[in-house]
């Protein structure tokens, strides 16, 4: 018997999440795996925009700076539950993509890639110098989401780290099933052919506009629940959460990963999570072996390190 | 009025080196229809290797003629090691491609130079020339007629010589221009080459008065993208014209409006350009082929 898709993707993760605890060292690696899932979270909503749709985004951090601020802003400012500016975050976020969302998508490629761009950084500009509101550059706290007291309350009395371990790992989960039904269902099916071909697509009765801007939207949700997530682990957050470095990392996750595939685009947002942090050895080098790996895997790899390793082993069945 | 001069004055010489690292994308995207976001590296590089071999002792002209070369050399690597083994990769791992190049070029060059911020003296002094009220500094001057010089020797090259020529009929159709015996090899080396040595020069003239670091790049590469993209991929009027507006509108929002925000009006104009024109200014309009 073979799994499909989704239930291979969704037992694999769910594997990770339990089984990689047993082999912690310390609870420092809780932190890494929590960030991991943040990082998988964003790349999935990466993988229905870039890999299934064929959009490029190089400003997707724009919006998980709106989900980031709105959980340190909310609370404080309209006196939202911090799990609610969550849910705040999401709607200014979907709205938002879908007003900017409508002029840029009629835009091709590289031109998309640049509109997209110029949004990103209009986001980080507002958020570094609204200085009164953001306070600027060097960040903001950001409340406790409480539900680790609530747990705890409950019986269930996790360190800070396993709390937001598996609490990430359960919302990337969450999102991976989500965006695995999408994959199957009639509107995933229309998204693939939009991408193969925009005009075969238009021809065979698919509203490509719409369709488009619905994958915007979602990716973009994708996005601002990451940076919520971040934030509010973090306690803390700075404007970078929206800096294009941060929207170039998002897309490097996924395609390096392998973007047309949910797990490929998680375990490279695994793969460039770890890296800084197994450099942190050879700091001066961080950048340098970073480059190389990105030219090499895309040179040699070119759908992604998940998809062509599994073509490799499944080529004899084929 | 010479407050608007002033404006005008430094938008341009800001607006000439944009202009100039929009023209990198552009020569690159014709030949290979790869947009390379280490173009910003290039610029860095003409900086930074004609400040340590200034500061060896070399005088500045040699200097500067050494790391236009070393540049073009690097940027020629580039190519041969990277663009061409993943020929006919989908667009988005070629930015990731162009992306990490420039990610290890700022890497590399942190090890090799350093991470302090150099400058070296300006050409022509530092006595800054008055016109109508305003003043414009001497090197600002060079920025501004190294752009001119190489705009009008690129259009000689490209109208007046075979081998310009065969440049433009790559650019317009690879498979064409390879059966009727252009070494469209050779072209792309070729445009790699010229855009590492245009950003390189870049670099060199405007050091003096921005000065130069080794993260200096990427913030160039994202500027010269949005003019480029502003006059329309691929067209050398439009990367001029897309450079120097980006720089005037940055000019005049910082002395006008905020110069916090200079960066919004920019991209703020280019979203509102591609909404009425999708293709840029002087963009081709593309089709389809089913």
């Amino acid at each position: 018997m073979r799994l499909s898709v989704k239930s291979a993707t969704l037992l694999t993760l769910l594997a990770f999440v339990v089984v990689a605890p047993l082999f912690f060292p310390s609870s420092f690696y809780y932190r890494v795996g929590a960030l991991i899932f943040v990082n998988g979270l964003a790349v999935t909503g990466m993988v229905i925009l870039t890999g299934w749709a064929g959009q490029i985004s190089l400003g997707h951090a724009g919006f998980a700076g709106i989900g980031a601020y709105a959980c340190a802003l909310a609370p404080e400012h309209l006196g939202l539950h911090p799990a609610l500016a969550v849910l705040l975050g999401a709607v200014i976020s979907a709205v938002l993509a879908w007003l900017v969302g409508r002029p840029i998508l009629r835009l091709k490629g590289y031109y998309l890639g640049v509109a997209s761009l110029g949004f990103g950084i209009l986001v980080s500009m507002v958020l570094n110098n609204e200085r009164d509101l953001t306070r600027g550059p060097d960040g903001i706290d950001v409340a406790d989401l409480g539900l680790r007291g609530l747990l705890k309350d409950a019986g269930l009395d996790l360190s800070n780290g396993q709390f937001w371990y598996f609490f990430c790992g359960f919302s990337l989960m969450l999102g991976a099933w989500f965006a695995l039904n999408i994959f199957n269902s009639p509107t995933g099916r229309a998204l693939r052919a939009l991408h193969g071909s925009e005009i075969a697509a238009r021809t065979v009765g698919i509203d490509v506009p719409r369709l488009k801007l619905q994958a915007f939207v979602i990716s973009a949700v994708y996005a601002s629940v990451a940076g919520s997530l971040l934030a509010l682990q973090n306690k803390f957050i700075t404007p970078d959460v929206a800096g294009f470095m941060h929207s170039v990392e998002m897309v490097t996750m996924a395609v390096l990963g392998g973007v047309s595939s949910v797990i490929g685009a998680i375990f490279g947002a695994a793969v460039l999570t770890l890296l800084p942090q197994v450099l942190t050895v050879f700091a001066e080098y961080e950048q340098l072996v970073l480059g190389l790996i990105m030219v090499l895997v895309m040179i040699f790899l070119r759908e992604g390190v998940v998809p062509s390793f599994l073509r490799k082993f499944r080529g004899n069945e084929a | 009025m010479s407050e608007l001069l002033q404006f005008l004055l430094s938008g341009v010489t800001v607006g000439a080196v944009y202009a100039l690292v929009a023209l990198g994308f552009t020569i690159i995207y014709n030949a290979s229809d790869v947009v390379n976001f280490a173009q910003g590296e290039f610029v860095m590089l003409g900086g930074m290797i004609t400040f340590f071999l200034h500061a060896a002792g070399a005088p500045l002209p040699l200097a500067a003629v050494i790391a236009i070369l070393a540049t073009a050399a690097i940027g020629v690597a580039m190519n041969k090691l990277t663009i061409e083994p993943a020929r006919g990769a989908p667009v988005v791992s070629l930015v990731i491609i162009t992306i990490g190049v420039s990610i290890l070029i700022r890497g590399a060059a942190q090890l090799i130079f350093d991470k302090q911020i150099h400058t070296y003296p300006a050409f022509s002094g530092d006595d800054p020339i008055h016109i109508l009220g305003a003043t414009i500094l001497p090197q600002s001057l060079w920025v501004i007629l190294g752009a001119v010089a190489v705009f009008i020797g690129l259009w000689l090259f490209f109208t007046r010589t075979l081998l310009g020529r065969a440049v433009l009929a790559t650019s317009n159709n690879r498979l064409a221009a390879q059966l009727v015996g252009i070494n469209t090899t050779f072209v792309m080396t070729l445009s790699f080459a010229l855009s590492a040595g245009i950003g390189a020069l870049a670099g060199v003239l405007v050091t003096p008065i921005t000065m130069v670091s080794y993260d200096v790049g990427l913030a160039l590469a994202l500027k010269g993208f949005a003019a480029a993209m502003l006059g329309g991929m691929g067209n050398p009027k439009g990367a001029l014209v897309g450079g120097l507006v980006l720089g005037l509108l940055e000019g005049l929002t910082a002395g006008y409006l905020s110069s916090q925000y200079k960066d919004a009006a920019a991209f703020i104009v280019i979203l509102a350009v591609l909404f009425f024109m999708p293709q840029g200014l002087f963009g081709r309009k593309s089709t389809d082929r089913v």
